[in-house]
């Protein structure tokens, strides 16, 4: 009885030594600001600030000197002053941003050529072939943005074959334009009202050759171009590309597009000019 | 009988269809687009444009660097146009299209029937050739030929093997060459076995193709250094490592390359083009294709001009009626195409067309950890491990888990139960570990 | 021509005969000569716990994936059918359905589906649903029906253990024991156990068919042989014979049907020679010295809990990795 006491009692007491020696050997010194630079971070772990995760990014923060490179897509302007606060350094300022996709190849815009039959992934698909479509630059569909996506805010719409962004939920993270194979998706400036002017198409063929493969593709005629008061659209390689930064959203390169290929949102409906047919096509 | 030491699989080798139809000239086509990419490396540089004539035989583009290789015109005619134009796979490269005029060929071509024996040209010389020629691999993988015969000074080459295996199903065009064009085949052993100055030659076969073997081993039989190895049939024999091991023993370790082990590789078609080019001055402008599928009206050996469309070539044979996908290559490693109008190219083994029944894949189970494919798999890795490290994207973990390794044979694919789609993911893994290898070198550098 | 829309895939484009289903299905006909001589001994018993295993296994497949994982059938590939059969055989003939649905319910709810399902399981289903049993109702696992031509309603390992812990020496134990009988099925045991020759012929057909290598069978059988061989040789007169270790029990069923599943087993050619030497080793010294007759079911589970280890540890032999040590 004593001897059975005694032995579990000791090898109790020994075993808990032993903890505390192991603990207290390997015990890792840290500065306690990362733990609270980690608590103000939204802890989505999305990797949208170029870092393994919140952990990595509140090291980075607490250990660098000048932060101003550093930010945080997800919580935005406001946590980046909080934790610049809090650390006494200084911090840059960004615009809200937004994921957008760059296509229109629904279903009905861009008739799908041959049928894809491979593992469910767009990036096994791209590394294959073109696509599915007579586009080989266009969406494949296959939605592997939509995985990576942290925050729910990216979904395949089942009618279109494209992803649609969820404005609310987005926090510009970027995760969904590193996915993207095709490189469709672009982080753009997020105006009030969720209104928004871009270019929905990236094919750099021909006008002809992308006409052919998507009604609504950009042929790169330049009108739009020539229609900017602002010198925001350029085109090259036979795609018009329009700079958020110098866009004032005024709508006139919407109008002028023949393909309909430059779409807006957002935006309260026209008043109807004249009777040409309306060409703003896919708005909504 | 010898063989490759690990892994493997027994596909049924289907070459009944086109086995016993003869090589045969396919018609000139009307016009002809020849990609300027018809090999591994830099893209050769267009040197004619619009509105020029040019010759059967005639340097079209020149080659881009080292590891590239020039094009020559297959068919005499005007230049139409100089321009990227859809690939098999849809995908848009440059291309010179040419519309055909008559079949003039250029004086320098030696056309007699003729069998050159002797070899008269240094080792130098007959890389030279080679290279001006644009002779590239012609199994498949077209790797520019005057590359590999270039040995790296420090490494000695001690035997050539040519590979006769072809192991991929279907495919008969090598074996036709043998069968028809043996002596050639052996002169153009004889030839690259100089330029890379060893003195024993093994052509190895597999056992599926008997008379392959006793044919060759006739003409063989004056010249003591050529050999002929029977080897057992069982896929992917025809991987150069694979077949370096059956035929040497001997095995290429892990990273390194054929020369490593003394062995040059080099395919049967590209043996005949080499001896073409070499002895006859003909350039690689045409090809044997093997046109074939399980009900295709008429299966065939053909050869072609490159540059002609695939579908022409489709047509030929019997069209495509209930035909589910096309394959430009064999059914393991050839790859689907989207684009039947593509031309063939130096490195188009075959156009295989599979019914419409057997071309989707089956439903997708889950991994039931039969380890099946562990033991298909020739180089002795763990695809199902691969599979979900990639799709994980644990790249540290692939590369230790030896992903570089993957000669991406579709075994692993092929045997697996659950119909997994394995070497999908496998090839996204291998491609992003060579790309983080490859960056290494470069920031050493 | 342009019209038709051509299927593009990723090679290869062809595929082997390898199967899930096809595998399962050989596994079910490697299975049958053992059921047969079950109901040779037993009467119409086996057929019906058999087949309300079976049914209750499909069943809780069938529920969970529906109602709790809420993904498409899994039911097609036939592996619920496949454990329902294992788990009947090794109940013994005589017991209340009753419990045949419970272990239904803690062989696929707990064993498999609470992992994910076919393929992430790290315990084999019909051996948790079996040791579960085994545990919770000790008699009713143990009590088996005298069955035709068979010695006692005890089974030889479990008699001859008592026997042998009395101090009767092994000659006078062997005196009740017809080895000849037994590897027909003239035994008690659980249903599925009785017959090694009926069980070895579905070995053969495993084999025939690749459905599995002769690696782990082989050795978990070879490990026994060599253990009892060596206890049998120090002291012959205090421990059962090589053969008499073979045959009885669940030695033959758990080396050739129970270690062998896919799931539980290690990947690798070498991986399977060490967890099946494990087996063997530890059903022995179970069966020897420890407190139940029988290890089989035990000695798998406990090195199922290996495998992981094992696949981590022991690497297929790779092409051309002699030459990169550098």
């Amino acid at each position: 009885m004593i001897s059975t006491i005694l032995v579990v009692g000791g090898l109790g007491a020994l075993l808990a030594l032993l903890l505390f020696l192991v603990a207290k050997k390997f015990y890792v010194e840290e500065d306690p600001r990362i733990d609270e630079v980690e608590k103000i971070l939204p802890g989505a772990n999305c990797g949208g600030c170029g870092f393994a995760g919140c952990r990595a990014m509140s090291e980075a923060l607490v250990s660098r000197d000048d932060i101003s490179a550093l930010y945080c897509p997800v919580g935005g302007g406001d946590c980046m002053k909080r934790i610049a606060e809090y650390l006494g350094k200084a911090v840059a300022e960004k615009e809200p941003m937004v994921a957008v996709v760059r296509c229109a190849g629904s279903c009905d815009n861009r008739p799908r050529t041959n049928q894809y039959n491979g593992a469910q992934s767009c990036l096994i698909a791209s590394s294959l072939y073109a696509g599915n479509t007579g586009c080989s630059f266009g969406c494949i569909g296959l939605g592997d943005c939509t995985l990576k996506c942290e925050f729910d805010a990216l979904h395949m719409n089942p009618v279109t074959g494209l992803p649609e962004v969820d404005e609310e939920k987005c926090t510009a993270c970027g995760a969904c334009v590193k996915a993207c194979p095709k490189m469709i998706i672009e982080l753009r400036k997020k105006a009030p009202k969720g209104r928004k002017i871009y270019v929905s198409c990236v094919s750099k063929a021909k006008g002809a050759v992308a006409r052919k493969a998507c009604k609504v593709a950009c042929i790169g005629c330049g009108k739009c171009a020539k229609v900017c008061p602002f010198d925001a659209i350029t085109v090259e390689n036979n795609l018009a590309y329009i700079d958020f930064t110098k866009c004032k959203m005024c709508r006139k390169c919407v109008l002028e597009c023949p393909t309909g290929a430059i779409v807006e949102y957002g935006f309260p409906p026209r008043k109807v000019v004249e009777s040409e047919p309306q060409q703003t096509a896919k708005a909504e | 009988m010898k063989t490759f030491p690990i892994g493997g699989i027994h596909p049924s080798d289907c070459k009944e269809y086109s086995k016993g139809a003869a090589i045969e000239q396919f018609p000139i086509p009307a016009t002809v687009t020849i990609p300027l990419s018809q090999h591994i490396g830099a893209p050769a540089v267009a040197c004619v444009a619009k509105g020029d004539k040019v010759l059967v035989g005639q340097v079209i583009a020149n080659a881009g660097g080292f590891v590239s290789s020039p094009i020559h015109s297959s068919v005499s005619g005007t230049v139409v146009a100089v321009e990227p134009k859809a690939d098999a796979q849809g995908n848009m490269k440059p291309t010179i299209t040419i519309a055909v005029e008559g079949d003039e060929w250029m004086e320098s071509i030696d056309r007699s029937e003729a069998v050159v024996k002797n070899i008269n040209l240094t080792k130098e010389e007959i890389i030279a050739k080679v290279s001006e020629m644009g002779i590239v691999g012609m199994g498949g993988a077209t790797f520019p030929t005057h590359v590999k015969l270039s040995v790296p000074a420090g490494k000695k080459a001690e035997c050539l093997i040519i590979n006769a295996v072809e192991c991929e199903p279907y495919l008969t065009a090598d074996y036709r060459v043998m069968l028809e064009q043996g002596d050639k085949l052996i002169v153009g052993a004889r030839i690259l076995a100089k330029a890379i100055g060893v003195d024993k030659i093994y052509i190895g076969i597999e056992n599926n193709k008997p008379d392959a073997i006793a044919h060759l081993r006739k003409l063989a039989a004056v010249y003591v250094e050529v050999e002929i190895v029977p080897l057992k049939m069982r896929y992917p024999q025809g991987g150069e490592k694979q077949l370096i091991a059956a035929v040497t023993g001997r095995e290429v370790p892990s990273g390194g390359l054929p020369i490593d082990v003394g062995a040059v590789v080099q395919n049967v078609g590209t043996a005949l083009a080499v001896y073409e080019a070499v002895m006859k001055n003909k350039p690689l402008f045409e090809r044997v294709v093997t046109v074939t599928g399980s009900r295709l009206a008429s299966p065939k050996n053909l050869l072609v001009r490159i540059g002609t469309p695939m579908s022409a070539l489709i047509e030929y044979c019997g069209g495509m009626e209930n035909v589910g996908k096309v394959v430009a290559g064999g059914p393991m490693m050839g790859r689907a195409v989207s684009n039947v109008d593509a031309p063939v190219t130096k490195g188009t083994s075959g156009v295989l067309l599979i019914p419409t029944e057997e071309s989707l894949r089956k439903v997708e189970g889950s991994c039931i950890r039969c380890a099946k494919c562990v033991e298909a798999c020739p180089m002795g890795l763990e695809p199902y491990l691969l599979n979900s490290l990639t799709q994980l994207g644990d790249y540290e973990a692939l590369e230790a888990h030896y992903m570089a390794d993957c000669i991406e044979c579709g075994c692993c694919t092929f045997s697996c139960p659950s119909y997994l789609p394995l070497l999908d993911w496998v090839r996204i893994g291998k491609a992003e570990v060579m790309k983080r290898i490859r960056e290494r070198a470069m920031a050493k550098k | 021509m342009e019209t038709q829309k051509l299927v593009v895939s990723p090679a290869p484009h062809v595929h082997g005969s390898n199967d899930t289903r096809r595998m399962m299905g050989d596994v079910l006909i490697a299975l049958m000569p053992a059921l047969v001589v079950s109901v040779l001994v037993y009467g119409l018993q086996p057929l019906v716990v058999t087949a309300f295993s079976v049914a209750c296994c499909v069943l809780v497949e069938w529920f969970v994936q529906r109602f709790m994982l809420k993904g498409p059938s899994t039911l097609g590939d036939m592996s619920a059918i496949v454990t329902g059969v294992l788990l009947a055989f090794n109940l013994p003939a005589n017991i209340p359905l009753g419990l045949v649905a419970i272990a239904a319910v803690v062989s696929i709810g707990i064993g498999k589906m609470t992992y994910g399902g076919l393929g992430k399981n790290p315990f084999n289903p019909a051996l948790v649903g079996r040791v579960f049993l085994l545990i919770a109702f000790p008699v009713a696992m143990t009590t088996f029906p005298e069955a035709a031509g068979a010695v006692t309603g005890a089974t030889p390992l479990a008699m001859a253990k008592e026997a042998l812990k009395a101090g009767v020496p092994v000659s006078e134990v062997m005196q009740n024991v017809d080895l000849g009988a037994m590897s027909l099925g003239m035994k008690s045991g659980s249903m599925g156990e009785i017959s090694v020759v009926a069980l070895l012929i579905g070995f053969a057909w495993l084999l025939f068919r690749k459905v599995i290598s002769w690696h782990i069978p082989v050795c978990i059988l070879g490990t026994m042989a060599l253990f009892s061989t060596i206890t049998y040789v120090i002291a012959p007169e205090e421990f059962m014979s090589p053969l008499f270790h073979l045959l009885s029990g669940g030695a033959v069923l758990g080396a050739v049907f129970m270690a062998t599943d896919y799931v539980t087993s290690p990947m690798t050619k070498k991986g399977m020679v060490i967890y099946a030497v494990g087996i063997g080793i530890i059903t022995m010294l179970i069966r020897l010295w420890g407190p139940y007759p029988e290890g089989m079911s035990f000695a798998i589970l406990i090195m199922n809990s290996v495998v992981p280890l094992i696949d981590k540890y022991v690497r297929p032999r790779r092409f051309g990795a002699v030459r990169t040590k550098k």
